[in-house]
């Protein structure tokens, strides 16, 4: 069946069931790579989107119940050519090794920082203890987060 | 599909051109003239790979290609590579475009593990950059009628005295690097260089910041089925019986592959695959059976009982002091999992009977002789390219998925099929890191000096990667009607080690012996992961250090020192002393205490030392680790942001297998299935970590990625030590040891 979704602002419509977990609706008829499959039982936190604004786990969100929240993803957020201050601080302080983990690091970040614009590091930590990394670039990821933080809100 | 990749070009035209390119260059020498016996030794994977052309094309506009066989893994080496070519070229690194491992492109340099990366590839293209410089210097020569000493190279435009110019690419023609290396060039000095030594920004982050397409989960091709593959319940269990038809009828779905006891599901849709490959796993019966070792403590006692294969692999027997005191203990370390964040995945299409593989394998090489092998073709029919998957840390399931969607795509006929794992199929399949039991002695002399020292370990192997062995290293096809066997073990031997990887203390002991009882059988699936036996063994060694230390009465910074000859060991050792604030034979309050770790990576490798603090709560008996510092020498530093990025990196992982990580099983199932039942450390649990890097442009750049981890265990260890006066030999150190190590 058909539903339309909101997604980075724009009105698209799937054909799939309504139990489909959002994540491969967003991943494979979308073509938006930033959410990643990670466990499927919302443990790790790497198909982490925001709907309205808050992080939900896509890999166990069924469609039927998304079609009247606002959806963003990591691709919403800006782009290459026009960053988010987010995304350039992910840059500028290297937070990344292998990345699978960091778009739903991302999005928890938004959400925090959108919630709470000077948050603490404790605060950013808590903040992002749901989502999992196995590189060990947990550090980098939180100064990545302080310095967006003063760049949005200085 | 249509990010732009970060350097002007979209995925999908690049993978369009890749398409179209045909193999322009060789790979090999022609035999003609080429007798291999009088081949030159050559550094690096020059050795192997000994035509310039195969390392380095210019083009017409002005940028460079480079190939290496190397892959990226989230370690940044494509980065690191580039910044070498770069250098030796004089080109702008922008110019510079690196393309990694594909069988049909590039080198052939094996795995891309062990830290060994720069020396073997980042070597290959230092000299063939540094000698292809040199050619087109003459070439300009000639053309611009100027001595070859009198030019000047600024951003592949060669310059002369009397202004005239000619650009690289002006100057190239398609035999101009069609030649064998001969490695005569010498590469730039250290003060030479523009970007190697500098903090480069890596260029696979902005796509993976950006939601471009980094990873072979990201690759569409029109057409594309979803994968997913119906594992048995446990290992070795056979399948008996399971309902196809059903399963054939559910919406979506274009095929079952079963062959034997390997069964996949192919679908339109991936919601639709996963629909069916639950379905299948209700109707399917398996024959299991009892093929586990004992767990828990049980464990090492059994391994110290299997049949061994016995090897000293170190003995000094020289003069020594008399002893006064002897001590003895046992360390273990049970099985512990890769556990990438994504599970592995891999793309394949079948295409008039030859077959594409898009993996995150380590080696696409060794892998695409694996896949010949499992699929009884020849490897020449077979492309493996690399495209980066999540970190993996060692060999994972990133070969097998590969296998498994080679043979569900087989079943599709024609539309190519992505297949990844679930969670659980990760936890349960991937080969494990090696359970090992190590017993030490040691004896010190009157002045607290080691005079004897011995070290015996039990362990299975710790590689069956594909490509190494006399089977067939890949998890389906030991599956098929037909089955295949897997390899035999063997141990990667002396000096880099496979389960002995740092078994041999880098102290000097006038009296030493150390024996690596190998265990062929493995009823666990195990294989390399990061550091191989080099996390236990860091471990076993360091912990003992202390205790020697304790017996001695002296301060274990001090031990360690006074028994060192090697100056850059002492270096680091000392530095991360002073950085940390180190204070002799400083007693813990009974809560908090601090440790300190050090190696020299497979005694070949990055020197690091590591100064862990711990927290230890008494009650509930849980250590935290709020602060690392650690000091490292890994020669010629390429890429200081990237080098302490691995050592912070590789700190807080072995922080996490060394407080939390066992995988477990009962006699037939393994149970470790998702991350309930194998936690890692979270955001809020991991140590801040300070890293200090000393840079030795005159030493060749030696691995790095894997040198911390046996100095992060060692050290958190001594510090629980320190805290509670108390030591745990076994690994991980969980609130139930501290607790029963206080009774």
């Amino acid at each position: 069946m058909a539903i339309t979704l909101t997604v980075n602002g724009e009105r698209r419509t799937v054909a799939a069931a309504p139990d489909t977990p959002l994540l491969y609706v967003l991943r494979n008829d979308l073509e938006l790579n930033a959410a990643k499959f990670g466990c499927g039982m919302a443990q790790c936190g790497a198909c982490t989107v925001l709907a309205d604004g808050n992080p939900v786990r896509s890999c166990v969100m069924p469609l039927s119940a998304m079609a009247k929240t606002k959806i963003t993803t990591l691709e919403g957020l800006g782009s290459l050519a026009n960053p988010h201050p987010l995304q350039k601080a992910f840059i500028e302080e290297q937070a990344a090794q292998c990345g699978y983990c960091i778009a739903g690091m991302m999005m928890s970040a938004k959400a925090l920082l959108d919630q709470n614009p000077h948050p603490t590091e404790p605060e950013i930590r808590e903040a992002l203890a749901g989502n999992l990394c196995r590189c060990g670039t947990h550090n980098r990821i939180v100064r990545a987060i302080q310095r967006a933080a003063k760049e949005m809100s200085p | 599909m249509t990010a732009p990749n970060g350097r002007g070009i979209t995925r999908r035209r690049f993978l369009e051109q890749a398409a179209a390119l045909t193999v322009g260059f060789t790979l090999a020498p022609s035999l003609r003239g080429l007798a291999q016996a009088a081949a030159p030794a050559l550094p690096g994977s020059l050795q192997k790979n000994r035509m310039l052309d195969g390392w380095l094309r210019i083009n017409p506009d002005g940028t460079v290609t480079a190939f290496t066989g190397k892959v990226e893994l989230g370690q940044g080496i494509v980065t690191a590579l580039a910044q070498i070519v770069a250098d030796e070229l004089d080109v702008d690194l922008a110019r510079v475009e690196m393309i990694s491992g594909d069988t049909s492109r590039t080198p052939d340099e094996g795995v891309t593990s062990g830290s060994r990366s720069l020396e073997e590839s980042g070597v290959a293209l230092r000299f063939a950059c540094a000698e292809a410089r040199t050619i087109l210097l003459e070439t300009a020569s000639a053309k611009l009628g100027a001595p070859a000493s009198s030019l000047r190279v600024e951003d592949g435009v060669v310059l002369a005295p009397n202004g005239s110019r000619a650009t690289y690419g002006e100057l190239t023609t398609d035999a101009t690097l069609k030649r064998e290396a001969t490695a005569k060039v010498k590469p730039k000095p250290a003060s030479q260089h523009r970007f190697v030594g500098k903090s480069v920004q890596r260029r696979d982050i902005p796509a993976k910041v950006t939601g471009g397409a980094a990873y072979v989960h990201d690759l569409r091709l029109p057409g594309m089925l979803f994968g997913r593959v119906v594992r048995p319940p446990s290992p070795r269990a056979r399948l008996v019986s399971v309902d196809e038809r059903a399963a054939k009828k559910l919406p979506g779905v274009v095929a079952v592959a079963r062959d034997g006891s390997f069964l996949a599901v192919a679908a339109e849709r991936e919601e639709q695959a996963i629909a069916a490959a639950a379905a299948l796993r209700k109707s399917a019966k398996w024959q299991q059976q009892a093929t586990l070792p004992p767990s828990g403590r049980k464990l090492f006692d059994h391994l110290r009982q299997q049949p061994a294969k016995d090897v000293v692999v170190s003995e000094k027997k020289d003069a020594a002091a008399p002893t006064v005191k002897t001590l003895e203990a046992s360390f273990t370390r049970p099985f512990q999992a890769h556990a990438a964040i994504g599970p592995s995945c891999a793309v394949a299409q079948w295409q008039g009977g030859k077959l594409h593989v898009w993996s995150h394998s380590q080696g696409p090489f060794p892998l695409r002789g694996e896949l010949a092998k499992a699929l009884k073709m020849p490897a020449s029919d077979i492309t493996v390219t690399h495209r980066e998957g999540s970190g993996c840390y060692g060999h994972n399931g990133a070969d097998d998925v590969a296998l498994d969607a080679a043979l569900c795509a087989r079943a599709a006929g024609g539309r190519p099929v992505k297949l990844q794992w679930m969670r659980d199929d990760e936890f349960r399949w991937e080969p494990y890191g090696s359970a090992m039991a190590i017993s030490l002695r040691g004896s010190i002399d009157e002045k607290g000096n080691v005079v004897e020292f011995k070290n015996e370990l039990w362990s299975h192997t710790h590689s069956t990667r594909p490509g190494e062995s006399d089977g067939t290293n890949l998890l389906a096809a030991w599956y098929l009607k037909e089955p295949q066997r897997p390899g035999s073990a063997r141990n990667i031997p002396q000096p880099a080690g496979g389960g002995d990887r740092n078994a041999i203390p880098l102290y000097v002991f006038p009296r030493q012996k150390v024996i690596n009882h190998f265990l062929p059988e493995m009823p666990v699936r195990v294989s390399a992961l990061r550091t191989l036996g080099a996390y236990a063994n860091v471990f076993a060694i360091e912990s003992f250090m202390d205790e020697l230390a304790g017996a001695a009465g002296i301060d274990p910074v001090e031990f360690r020192l006074r028994h060192l000859s090697d100056p850059r060991a002492k270096a680091v050792i000392e530095k991360v002393a002073a950085q940390a604030g180190w204070r002799s034979n400083q007693p813990g309050d009974g809560q908090r205490g601090r440790g300190i770790g050090f190696a020299k990576y497979k005694n070949l490798a990055a020197y690091v030392a590591v100064i862990a603090d711990v927290e230890v709560d008494r009650a509930s008996g849980a250590i935290r680790v709020p602060r690392a510092f650690a000091a490292a020498d890994a020669g010629l530093i390429v890429n200081p942001d990237g080098l302490t990025n691995q050592i912070e990196g590789g700190i807080i992982q072995s922080t996490s297998w060394t407080l939390r990580e066992s995988i477990s099983y009962d006699t037939t199932k393994i149970l470790t299935r998702s991350w309930a039942d194998y936690p890692i450390l979270r955001m809020t649990e991991v140590p801040s970590v300070d890293v200090t890097l000393i840079d030795r442009p005159e030493e060749r750049s030696v691995g790095a990625g894997e040198s911390s981890q046996g100095p992060a265990v060692a050290a958190i260890a001594n510090a629980v030590a320190n805290a509670t006066g108390r030591r745990i030999r076994d690994l991980p150190l969980t609130p139930d040891r501290v607790k029963s190590a206080q009774t």
